[in-house]
């Protein structure tokens, strides 16, 4: 019920926001086709367009279009926008699942070790590399790889557009580093947490090996605040490849979606800024559900 | 121990005030430290030159100088940012008091408008404002500020709400504060000091998405010398001049990395629980 009342006042804001922009997409359409519009060609487009009628009329068409799937026609690529989005959309959640994958193997390792051995010299180095690494600008990070690896080494392509695992490499090796500083230093907390808990000084007392306790006990305790993490920059990464994807020229939805904005393009942005509203709170909805699993406590609060 | 480390703690905080000042001072003072070089002016003779003895940081396509821009660059970046927070901090904290303390409907509206912006990947909808309403830096700031109040507002919310009932609270009332009085004297000071941490430690992650927003090109416009804007304009001389990305995205770095330390210690000496 939430999401519904969120996702209509969502469509909402961007609906008001495209119809107060200044831009004309009538225009922008005219000229996208290299056609130079009379007074009269650009009138009579807006009326069979519909872009005459008042505010609200026209809000609640779009919305009831919506409710159907149909986003209307981008203008500037004269093609449904349905069709773009839903092309654009696997080549996103790949580089995000590749990106997620890179930075749990990055992150998970560093923020144990760095917990395990605090306040030595690991510790202080692993601390030191995430702080520099959360400071980085992650366009600049992705420049000065491909600098590296493209220019110089030559081991990967300058353009991503292919969608091989080669081609993916780069830009989710970019998202995934500034994305494991700050994990690493969440990792780090939540298993520092965990280690000062009472049963591991029990266990401890007991006999048990320390290594025995980490992996069993600390590590399985300590995932649920990093479920919470993960599901939230899941969300944030679809939101926050474009950047990257405009680097690499990287087909994704960012990369569709910057062009739209820069080409006043209305209907595929607001599709998908809706698109990813949608999908960011399905995930959202995903990840408390799935505390139901690693968390046995919340079954019985239900 | 406990004694040793506040004193520990002040000092980074002072190291690292004294390199924000420097900061601020280098780009209040761009015309000296580059010796009156126009950062807009550049004779195509000296076009991509590497760095030399003339040009230490080298030259970008126009022939202008890349150090006078990263230094010039410093004033956009900087008054774009602390604009930004100063925005969001002073939106964020009247909502989110206001609607701490009268509750009902009041409360009601602004909290689902925080929900709606909550719901959302940040950068998305900054990237529809900023591109609906066209490219400059003012759009950019107002993108990012409706966007990131919400944090503030939510965090002010939950300060007043928690002695929004104390007993003190109440007696101030019966003894006929009035309203504004009530949000000065006693909301405003027990939500600040929180705020101001927040505040402080977000100037860095404020600085790094305005400069991703020009860097796409819509925030600063081309003349105008801008940090994310020369990373985009070096990305396409990569191969033949590396320079123009690696200085203005190092001045970044530098930047955010200084603020983001002055933030942490601000927290540090500021925070309650470490006392």
């Amino acid at each position: 019920m939430q999401i519904v009342i969120v996702l209509i006042g969502i469509s909402f804001i961007t609906f008001a926001l495209t119809f107060m922009s200044p831009g004309d997409p009538v225009r922008n359409m005219y000229t996208a086709t290299g056609v130079m519009p009379t007074e009269e060609m650009v009138q009579e487009t807006r009326q069979e367009l519909g872009l005459n009628d008042p505010f609200l009329t026209q809000y609640t068409r779009w919305l009831g279009n919506c409710l159907k799937g149909d986003f209307g026609k981008s203008y500037s690529l004269n093609k449904p926008v349905t069709e773009l989005l839903a092309g654009r959309l696997w080549p996103t959640l790949k580089l995000t699942l590749m990106s997620m994958i890179l930075m749990v193997i990055i992150s998970v390792p560093l923020g144990m070790l760095s917990a395990v051995y605090k306040d030595r010299w690991i510790d202080y180095l692993i601390r030191g590399i995430t702080f520099l690494g959360c400071a980085m600008p992650n366009f600049w990070v992705g420049l000065l790889l491909m600098l590296a690896f493209c220019v110089y080494i030559h081991a990967f392509p300058v353009i991503s557009s292919a969608g091989d695992f080669k081609s993916l490499f780069l830009p989710a090796l970019t998202l995934a580093i500034a994305m494991s500083s700050k994990y690493t230093r969440q990792v780090r907390t939540a298993v520092l947490d965990e280690l000062s808990q009472d049963y591991v000084v029990g266990a401890e007392a007991r006999g048990v090996k320390r290594s025995r306790i980490i992996w069993f006990n600390v590590f399985p305790n300590s995932l649920l605040p990093l479920i919470t993490m993960f599901g939230l920059s899941i969300g944030s990464l679809l939101g926050g490849t474009s950047v990257v994807e405009v680097i690499f020229s990287y087909p994704g939805l960012g990369n569709l979606a910057v062009s739209a904005i820069t080409s006043s393009d209305y209907n595929l942005i607001q599709g998908y800024v809706l698109w990813l509203a949608l999908i960011y709170m399905v995930i959202n909805l995903i990840v408390d559900a799935s505390y139901i699993y690693i968390d046995p406590r919340m079954r019985l609060k239900e | 121990m406990k004694k040793k480390n506040r004193f520990l703690q002040n000092k980074t905080f002072v190291v690292f005030s004294v390199l924000a000042l420097c900061i601020i001072l280098a780009a209040i003072f761009a015309p000296v430290i580059t010796g009156g070089v126009d950062p807009l002016k550049g004779s195509l003779m000296d076009a991509l030159l590497p760095p030399c003895k003339e040009h230490i940081f080298g030259t970008d396509k126009m022939g202008r100088d890349i150090f006078t821009r990263v230094i010039y660059g410093a004033r956009a970046s900087l008054t774009a940012t602390f604009g930004v927070v100063a925005l969001i901090f002073l939106i964020g904290s009247v909502m989110g008091i206001i609607s701490g303390y009268f509750g009902g409907i009041v409360d009601a509206v602004i909290m689902r408008v925080a929900d709606m912006m909550l719901a959302f990947p940040g950068l998305v909808l900054a990237l529809a404002v900023a591109g609906i309403m066209g490219a400059s830096i003012k759009n950019a700031i107002i993108a990012i500020v409706v966007v990131s109040w919400t944090k503030y507002a939510r965090l002010a919310r939950s300060l007043v709400l928690k002695i929004r009932d104390r007993d003190y609270v109440a007696a101030a009332i019966v003894t006929g504060s009035k309203t504004p009085y009530m949000l000065l004297r006693y909301m405003l000071p027990n939500a600040l000091p929180t705020l101001i941490i927040t505040a402080a430690t977000d100037v860095g992650s404020m600085m790094l998405e305005l400069a991703s927003m020009s860097f796409l090109g819509f925030g600063a416009k081309p003349p105008a010398p801008e940090w994310g804007y020369m990373l985009n304009e070096g990305r396409a001389c990569m191969q033949t001049a590396p320079w123009l990305m690696i200085f203005p995205g190092l001045a970044i770095f530098i930047v955010v990395v200084v603020f983001n330390m002055l933030g942490d210690s601000v927290r540090d000496i500021l925070d309650p629980k470490n006392e």
